[in-house]
């Protein structure tokens, strides 16, 4: 247990320096940086006219659709890695298995190819 | 105290306060932005408890792939937020109740809790040479075959489902036929025509 946490201590003091560089840049502008707000210089800038309407606004459902696809081949991957480690030592029942992912994954990927979901209109 | 110890302190009032500010923050993106601060955090602390298989997922999948799509669902909801937030003192009893009710639970189910014999030595998981991952491997695919092709199907219904949900094709649109441009004969794309003076085609 000790060792493993000893292999992370790298990782840790990364984590520590770049939360304190975060920290440092952030507390710097609230500290040394000029501020000097007028209505103008905080109001929302558009080139040449008035800002029509509020910058939230409805995004095209073919972007949440790009991502869950995204998320579904991630989970595949995440699949591949303990069996890509575990390979010498799986028996023939563990590679056919992930055989059969992959297939059942391609069949679903052929689906969405076909019907055209990777494409951008 | 140890560095273990003070490590999982800190991840874990880091976790609390991601998740509790998730609930609270004002801006939706905000939200987000602090429950991946508690995903992170809460990876951390499967790695103090030697799941680093578990970690590393929580960080490629929750943080790389459901936090963005957290971000789209927050952006495509066109939502005026500070109506919503004048809705919610409505129901701010019924929050309460709910919250006290899970409360309750919660102290119920921890008052009854009891630690088994020889905890301490099954706690230190991580077993010897087998590494965590490896020992993961071998078990997934052989021994809960079942459940590992079961997950491909929900993968695949997810798939089909997300497609057939929000694919429509525009008619409109012009698409790109890859195909047909390879096979274009540039011989028969042009016919030179010799047009006489004075005279139209």
């Amino acid at each position: 247990m000790e060792d493993l946490l000893r292999e992370y201590l790298p990782i840790v003091i990364f984590l520590g320096l770049a939360i304190a560089l975060g920290a440092i840049l952030v507390l710097a502008a609230v500290i040394v940086a000029v501020r000097n707000p007028d209505p103008e210089k905080v109001s929302a800038y558009e080139c040449g006219f008035n800002a029509f309407d509020d910058a939230r606004m409805k995004f095209d459902v073919r972007f949440y659709l790009v991502s869950i696809l995204f998320i579904i081949f991630d989970l595949e991957v995440a699949f591949l890695f303990p069996w890509a480690v575990a390979f010498k030592d799986l028996s023939m029942v563990g590679f056919w298995s992930m055989m059969v992912f992959l297939g059942v994954l391609t069949i679903g990927f052929a689906y969405e190819w076909k019907k055209g979901a990777l494409e951008w209109s | 105290m140890t560095v273990a110890a003070f490590t999982f302190y800190a991840f874990a009032v880091t976790t609390l306060l991601g998740g509790l500010m998730t609930v609270m923050s004002r801006n939706p993106v905000h939200s987000v932005l602090w429950l991946i601060l508690a995903f992170i955090s809460s990876a951390g602390l499967f790695v103090l408890l030697g799941a680093e298989f578990v970690a590393m997922l929580l960080m490629i999948v929750y943080v790389g792939a459901v936090a963005v799509l957290f971000l789209f669902v927050v952006m495509m909801l066109d939502i005026d937020f500070a109506e919503l937030k004048a809705e919610m003192a409505r129901y701010m009893p019924l929050a309460l109740l709910i919250g006290v009710v899970i409360l309750m639970q919660l102290g119920m189910a921890f008052g009854a809790w009891d630690y088994s014999e020889g905890v301490a030595e099954r706690l230190a998981a991580p077993a010897g040479e087998v590494q965590n991952t490896a020992a993961l491997g071998q078990l997934i695919y052989d021994k809960y075959i079942m459940l590992f092709q079961l997950a491909g199907l929900i993968l695949l219904v997810a798939m089909i489902g997300a497609i057939v949900l929000t694919l429509r094709h525009r008619t409109n649109i012009k698409r790109q036929d890859i195909l047909a441009q390879m096979y274009r004969d540039p011989a028969k794309a042009m016919e030179l025509k010799d047009v006489k003076p004075g005279q139209g085609l």
